[in-house]
């Protein structure tokens, strides 16, 4: 990093307060060789002291014996972690500037039924937030439109990118679902539980009902469209039936976004009737129906397990705990970061919470590389640190998951050394400058 | 009732005349004089007379007592059998008062709309428009029958009556139930004085929080005790006026809930009043404070139903304390009988009259005794009121307000015959039990005299028989009399069953029989029909027999049946479980309750804050809540021994910024509001201080919320889970206050553009500059007065015509500022308000103790040193606003280095639980020392609050705060296996197990007891989730699951 921090030292001079001069790295071409490194591969092994052969941006070859021959290209990492690039399963990245700025917001459209829209049009690669993800060592995202119900196409990006159409890693793959709560509304004026003033009431309308009829009217858009697309010409377009056929060859998963047992059986429905490719976004109680979405072969993501338990009665570590139960269960599940402060950094601590609450650090880090990588339909391009796959490389000096250790020095995307120059790196460059204070050291 | 005389005794349909009234026709004056003799006469709870004379006239009791003769003069009621009881008084009734509506919105202050930032009241009053204590509930009282009716069929005869609107609402009326003009029903007309935390129909923004209607209240006494003396520069005002004038009634407060109830309570202390405190249904959970606030209370009935939980998808998010609460809450009245503090019973809060029997009898079942349910409806409220030498026992002088039943009148088969009240009768019910008995009837036909013998069970029930039984059926009003009769078939006087017979065909072979009693046989229409009225000694009347012919009949009593006792065997009280500390799962009940004990962990990793650093192998010992010694080699015979080895002990967590444990955190309808407290309304129920236990946190700083410039006093607690509000507090802290600056406090957030100033940052420097320039003043002029009066004193010369100036609550904070007896956290981001705070604060003279949240102090930490302030902010939080656009993770080390003292913070009641990990990110973004970045989560913030005297580090004599971690503590895989809390164990990670067990199994059984109660018929309410309120900083962006509502999404009133 510090190599790094050296190169772009002009141009902290120049300007702190935007990443301007970091450019997206050109294509990796020859033979390329990573070595003296402890190779987490993504899917549980572990390689030590390995080499990773990479080639025009493919990794060629992995392993502990491999010959570099003299002259190769090598960057030597010495004995540090490295790891496939992480991915943010879950993300308004590059949609979402700033929080609180509308003007900056691109993420919801209007309506309730937006199968058409697509989020990779409104990608902007020149986000600030972008670069932060990468110094942690995110280099791939699934970007995901938000809505009221059916909010429209997610495409997983790759954050080393000039524009939208470059940083397409797959495109309009995810058609996402937001979910009725199916649960009746809270009681304004009575919070708290244990009996203040008043007692439950019994709720206006029934919005359970409510939630089941929107969703079966879903089920008839699906029936509608599946004859739709089942024509070849139409006398009349429809371009909301047309933006979900993917669904149907299995080309495009179904996202729902759903937290409760009660909404998950109701998502089944599109399994079993459509036999739609289909992904639980959020899960906070996914780990009750486990058994279910593994008979089911439904997939999760689980949103944020730095999160409170849903329940003053849940087990106070409950959050942190899920993905061990889904793990147990043999239910293929990723971890996500959306937390709306950190916006995604955070996410190998996640991983690394659940690591402490009862997955092995291995299936941690699955969790945020070759799971997510095969719920959106990209394990073969990337996930893992196995021949043939991409090379989208992370490198740390210590356990990634963890922030006592974690430092990514190096990071590979397609096997392009990408800059991890961020806003924030340059910012306190400026003010160390200002300070004279010695450029930051590691404390280990 | 041939034998009584109760039911036939002459109604009077006409009023006692009122001497202004002119009479319409000719006078008819009566004085309703009766003697009801030989009753059981209850005169009150504890005193019971038997064969007793009640004498009333002119509305009043003249006599009560054995055995009295009957004055001449007096109609003579018999009574025999009957039972006398004083009516009921309900002093929380709405009765007869139209109350008035809030429109819908009004008066919150939220995102969504724009605030009513003054009064919208015509009128000399007082600015806030909540205060409407010139209101007089006799004033607008209308007597209404239809809603005196169930009232007086439930056993009430006069109830306290008030406007149910408002933080002060006036005076209440004690009005009796009697449907007569206005002018004799109301017994006193300022009764009462009514106060509550409900602004009801006024939209003014202020109060908007718990804090905002205790900080109003407080102001309120002492301004009116101000206006007393008739400053001129207040002229007249109204609200002021009428607030002093109330203030020698009872003073009554609806609270509602056991905290709020401890709140009110605590407002009376400061003043020297002693509220009567309107309950809620949960003082049961906290019971001890309740007897302590030495109040007597007003105790509705209405109690949870059982909710629909048989869906287990359902039954998941209905919480355990919702759960236990609706087993225990029947039992709230006899927890305060046990604890024997006074109370009354009210109607209040029922969703109808009609419900207050079977509540009562519930409340009963569950513990209340009946001696003292007769108190809590008669005495207490009289002598609670000062109105017990007019009602409330049955003494002479009292008003005749009585009620007349069949039987002691709690058990279950007791029926109400009569309440008479103000000396007028109204008829419950008729005593149409009493009709029980045999009786000779003779029917006189054109065939002649036929005689049967009637056995009359009850007002519908009769065996009816000649030479054989007849079929017949019975009805008795308790004045008409109807028998329809015919002869039976064989079966039904042999019992034995007939081929063909129609049960048989029925059920079919085999097929059911509907048991060997006589069977309910419809009656041919030919049957002989008699109708007759009840003359009191005899029945006669007229009927049809089978021919249609007519016939004249009587019957004559023969002899009365024996009054049945009621039979029912006492039901054991139910078994409703312990009582938990707090109300909440992992709460501990009375035996489990965590103890201070002398511990001393052995062989761990220690990390001290001190000069020593990091102790390999080393030992810590606690004892009498004090760090006694750290250290190799350490013995103490009483320690529990907790083996350290592998493991590392540090500080409890203090957490600077947090939201947890308050009933509110925002009064955002004034851009200064110093004068509201967070300390005034704690909420020790929170389940997130367990939470955050379980990360190591051992004190929290609860801060008010961001929304304006000069936000509330802030409150110190320690986590001590279980504690009421009072015992969570840091003793010995010093007052902090929140102020706040940028887009929060100018209302960026808000969509329907900002009316209340600032907007602008400019705005908020003027806001500043402003309250401080009139802190000054206010300091002056107090200043002033105090030298005069000093002088005075010393001159041994009267003070009695020096006028103070007026207490403002406000500036008193402000002033603690300048005296550096307050110190200020301030919320805030950018470098242009950072450095504007500052210069405000040097030219006033005060110092910004902290910047919190100071995501841009990086750019300023020089200035910041030299100001003399301390920094609190997060690890890498940033772009969730524009103001932290260029907050990076790198500031907290920059600021470090530079020389301040930096803390990290959580401002979340999830991330708080993971404060060791955020200070690990300090060492990971800016490579400060490991020791350096703990200290940012123990002892610096402990340094800037001012308590690094006591916690902070692992320093013999200081605090027992102490945290044993599993693996190294900036580590993601460190759990806290023990926090100590002042040398107890508030957490223990093996012991969360268990009790998470417990907790399981205790909602396994409570969902099995409600679904019991389902099945049983019972009604229930479709199953509700447990939302949970969660009050953040303003922040927005967090998001707490499912059933976590922010605050600030809703009215905050």
């Amino acid at each position: 990093m510090r190599n790094i921090l050296l190169t772009i030292a002009a141009a902290v001079t120049i300007s702190a307060s935007a990443q301007e001069t970091v450019l997206p790295a050109k294509p990796q071409t020859g033979t390329m060789y990573i070595t003296n490194a402890i190779i987490h591969v993504g899917n549980g092994k572990v390689i030590e002291n390995g080499t990773i052969k990479v080639k025009d941006g493919k990794i060629e070859e992995v392993g502990a014996n491999i010959q570099v021959p003299a002259g190769a290209t090598v960057t030597d990492v010495k004995g540090k972690h490295v790891y496939p690039g992480l991915i943010l399963p879950t993300s308004t990245l590059g949609l979402n500037e700033i929080g609180a700025v509308r003007a900056s917001q691109d993420y919801r459209e209007l309506g309730d039924m937006n199968p058409n829209v697509r989020a990779l049009v409104a990608y902007n690669t020149d986000s600030k937030v972008i670069n932060t993800l990468r110094s942690n060592g995110i280099l791939l995202a699934n970007v995901v439109p938000q809505g009221n119900f059916v909010a429209g196409a997610s495409s997983v990006v790759q954050l080393d990118a000039w524009n939208w159409e470059d940083a397409a890693y797959k495109t309009d793959a995810g058609m996402h679902v937001y979910f009725p709560t199916l649960m009746p509304r809270p009681n304004f004026g009575r919070f708290g539980g244990g009996g203040g003033a008043g007692g439950p009431q019994a709720p206006q309308t029934d919005p359970v009902k409510e939630g089941l009829d929107k969703i079966e009217g879903l089920k008839i858009f699906m029936r509608e469209a599946k004859a739709y697309n089942a024509l070849s010409t139409h006398e009349e377009s429809n371009l909301k039936f047309e933006a979900v056929k993917g669904l149907f060859n299995k080309s495009q998963k179904f996202y729902v976004h759903a937290n409760t047992a009660k909404q998950i059986l109701a998502a089944l429905d599109f399994v079993k009737e459509f036999g739609f490719d289909m992904v639980i976004v959020g899960g906070s109680e996914s780990y009750q129906v486990a058994d279910l979405l593994k008979k089911h072969n439904v997939s999760v993501i689980l949103q944020q397990p730095h999160s409170l338990p849903t329940m003053a009665d849940d087990d106070v570590d409950q959050p942190y705990k899920n993905a061990a139960a889904l793990q147990k269960a043999g239910v293929l599940f990723a971890i996500s970061d959306d937390d709306g402060q950190t916006r995604g950094r955070n996410l190998p601590f996640n991983a690394g919470t659940a690591a402490a609450y009862g997955l092995s650090k291995e299936d941690a880090l699955a969790a945020i590389t070759l799971n997510p990588a095969k719920i959106m339909g990209v394990a073969d391009k990337t996930g893992s640190i196995e021949p043939g796959k991409d090379a989208n490389i992370v490198v740390s000096d210590g356990d990634i998951l963890d922030m006592r250790t974690s430092n990514v020095t190096d990071a590979f995307i397609q096997g392009r050394k990408i800059d991890l120059t961020d806003k924030h790196k340059l910012l306190n460059e400026r003010f160390e400058q200002k300070y004279d204070l010695k450029p930051a050291k590691k404390g280990f | 009732m041939l034998a009584g005389t109760v039911a036939f005794m002459a109604l009077s349909v006409l009023s006692f005349a009122q001497p202004t009234f002119p009479e319409n026709g000719v006078a008819d004056p009566r004085h309703g004089y009766y003697a009801f003799t030989n009753a059981t006469l209850v005169k009150d709870a504890s005193t019971t007379i038997t064969n007793a004379t009640l004498v009333i006239k002119d509305g009043r009791i003249v006599s009560a007592g054995q055995a009295l003769p009957v004055p001449p003069g007096a109609v003579e009621v018999n009574c025999k059998g009957k039972y006398l009881y004083p009516s009921f008084i309900d002093i929380y009734a709405d009765y007869g008062i139209n109350q008035p509506q809030r429109p819908a919105g009004a008066g919150q202050f939220n995102f969504q709309q724009q605030p009513q930032l003054e009064s919208a009241a015509k009128g000399p009053y007082g600015w806030n428009q909540a205060i409407k204590s010139d209101a007089d509930a006799f004033r607008v009282f209308i007597v209404d029958d239809a809603k005196a009716k169930p009232l007086r069929e439930a056993g009430f005869g006069a109830v306290l009556t008030h406007i149910r609107d408002g933080v002060a609402r006036g005076t209440g009326a004690v009005v009796s139930l009697a449907n007569e003009k206005e002018n004799l029903v109301i017994i006193k007309d300022r009764a009462s004085a009514h106060y509550s935390f409900n602004k009801g129909t006024s939209g003014q923004s202020y109060p908007g929080s718990m804090m905002g209607y205790i900080a109003l209240l407080r102001q309120t006494y002492l301004d009116a005790q101000w206006y007393k003396n008739k400053p001129p520069k207040e002229g007249f005002n109204l609200s002021l006026k009428a607030w002093n004038e109330t203030q020698d009634l009872p003073q009554v407060f609806e609270a509602n809930d056991k905290w709020n109830d401890l709140r009110a309570d605590r407002i009376g202390d400061e003043f020297g009043v002693q509220y009567i405190i309107k309950g809620g249904q949960n003082e049961y959970q906290r019971i001890k404070d309740m007897k302590e606030s030495n109040a007597t209370f007003i105790l509705p009935l209405n109690f949870p139903l059982a909710q629909d939980v048989e869906d287990p998808n359902d039954a998941q998010f209905v919480s355990l304390s919702d759960m236990k609460h609706w087993e225990m809450a029947p039992a709230n009245t006899a927890a305060f009988e046990k604890a024997g503090i006074p109370f009354c019973l009210t109607t209040a809060d029922l969703r109808s009259v009609n419900q207050f029997w079977s509540s009562l009898r519930k409340a009963m079942e569950y513990g209340l005794s009946e001696s003292k349910a007769m108190e809590a409806l008669t005495k207490t409220p009289a002598v609670t009121l000062g109105i017990y030498d007019k009602v409330g026992s049955l003494e002479p002088g009292k008003l005749a307000n009585f009620l007349i039943t069949n039987g002691p009148i709690f058990n279950e088969k007791t029926i109400i015959l009569q309440n008479w009240v103000q000396g007028m009768k109204y008829t419950v019910k008729e005593d149409a039990a009493s009709v029980a008995g045999t009786y000779a009837l003779t029917v006189n036909g054109p065939a002649g005299k036929e005689d049967y013998t009637l056995d009359v069970k009850n007002a519908s029930t009769i065996t009816m028989f000649a030479k054989d039984t007849v079929n017949a059926k019975f009805s008795f009003d308790g004045k008409q009399v109807k028998i329809t009769y015919a002869p039976a078939t064989k079966r039904q006087r042999g019992g034995a069953a007939m081929p063909g017979d129609s049960t048989r065909r029925m059920g079919g072979p085999g097929g059911f029989n509907r048991g060997g009693g006589q069977m309910e046989q419809p009656l041919p229409a030919t049957a002989t029909r008699l109708n007759g009225m009840d003359n009191g000694t005899e029945w006669n009347g007229t009927g049809t027999d089978s021919l249609g012919n007519p016939l004249t009949w009587t019957a004559t009593l023969v002899k009365l049946a024996e009054p049945k006792m009621d039979s029912a065997v006492k039901k054991p009280v139910p078994d409703v479980g312990k009582v938990i500390y707090p109300f909440q799962p992992f709460g501990w009940n009375e035996t489990q309750q965590p103890k201070q004990e002398t511990i001393l962990i052995k062989n761990a990793t220690v990390w001290t804050n001190e000069k020593e650093g990091v102790l390999q192998n080393a030992d810590v010992l606690i004892k009498n809540g004090k760090i006694a010694a750290v250290g190799k080699n350490l013995s103490d015979p009483s320690a529990r021994i907790i083996d350290g080895t592998g493991k590392h002990v540090t500080p409890g967590i203090i957490d600077e910024h947090s939201h947890i444990a308050a009933a509110s955190i925002n009064e955002g309808a004034q851009s200064v509001t110093s004068e509201v407290r967070i300390t005034d309304n704690l909420n020790p129920d929170d389940v997130n201080i367990y939470r955050q236990l379980s990360g190591g946190v051992t004190t929290s700083h609860i801060l008010h919320g961001s929304a304006n410039v000069i936000g509330g006093q802030t409150q110190l607690i320690k986590l001590r889970w279980g504690a009421n509000a009072e015992d969570l507090k840091f003793k010995g802290s010093a007052g902090f206050i929140k102020f706040a600056l940028g887009e929060n406090v100018k209302r960026s957030a808000f969509t329907g553009g900002n009316n209340r100033y600032p907007d602008t940052r400019m705005g908020v420097e003027q806001v500043l500059v402003d309250a401080f320039t009139r802190a000054k003043d206010y300091q002056r002029e107090w200043n002033e007065y105090n030298a005069v009066k000093e002088k005075l004193v010393k001159e041994k010369k009267s003070t009695a015509s020096l006028v103070p100036p007026r207490r403002d609550l406000e500036l008193d904070a402000l002033v603690e500022i300048l005296e550096k007896k307050r110190f200020i956290t301030c919320h805030s981001y950018v470098q242009s308000e950072i450095n504007a705070a500052m210069e405000v604060a040097n030219k006033m003279g005060y110092t910004v103790n902290t910047f919190t949240h100071i995501l841009e102090g990086y750019k300023v930490a020089d200035k910041m040193l030299k100001h003399g302030s301390y920094a609190s902010t997060f690890s890498d939080w940033w772009a969730y606003k524009m103001e932290v656009e260029d907050a990076i993770p790198y500031n907290a080390a920059i600021m470090q280095k530079v020389g301040l003292t930096v803390a990290i913070n959580s401002d979340d009641a999830e991330m708080a639980r993971r404060l060791n990990q955020e200070a690990a990110k300090i060492v990971k973004y800016g490579g400060v020392t490991e020791e350096e970045a703990l200290k940012m989560v123990t002892l610096n913030p402990a340094k800037m609050l001012h308590v690094d005297d006591k916690v902070g580090s692992l320093k013999p004599g200081k605090d027992g705060d102490v945290v044993l971690w599993s693996d190294h503590p900036l580590s993601i895989y460190a759990k806290s296996l023990y926090t100590i809390v002042d040398g107890t164990i508030y957490f223990d990670r093996a012991k969360d197990d268990q009790m998470q067990k417990e907790v399981d199994a205790e909602r396994l059984r409570l969902v099995r007891k409600m679904n019991g109660e389902k099945r049983s018929g019972a009604p229930t309410t479709p199953a509700q989730p447990s939302y949970q309120l969660m009050h953040t900083c303003s922040e927005h962006g967090h998001s707490h699951g499912l059933l976590v509502i922010d605050a600030d999404d809703i009215s905050n009133d």
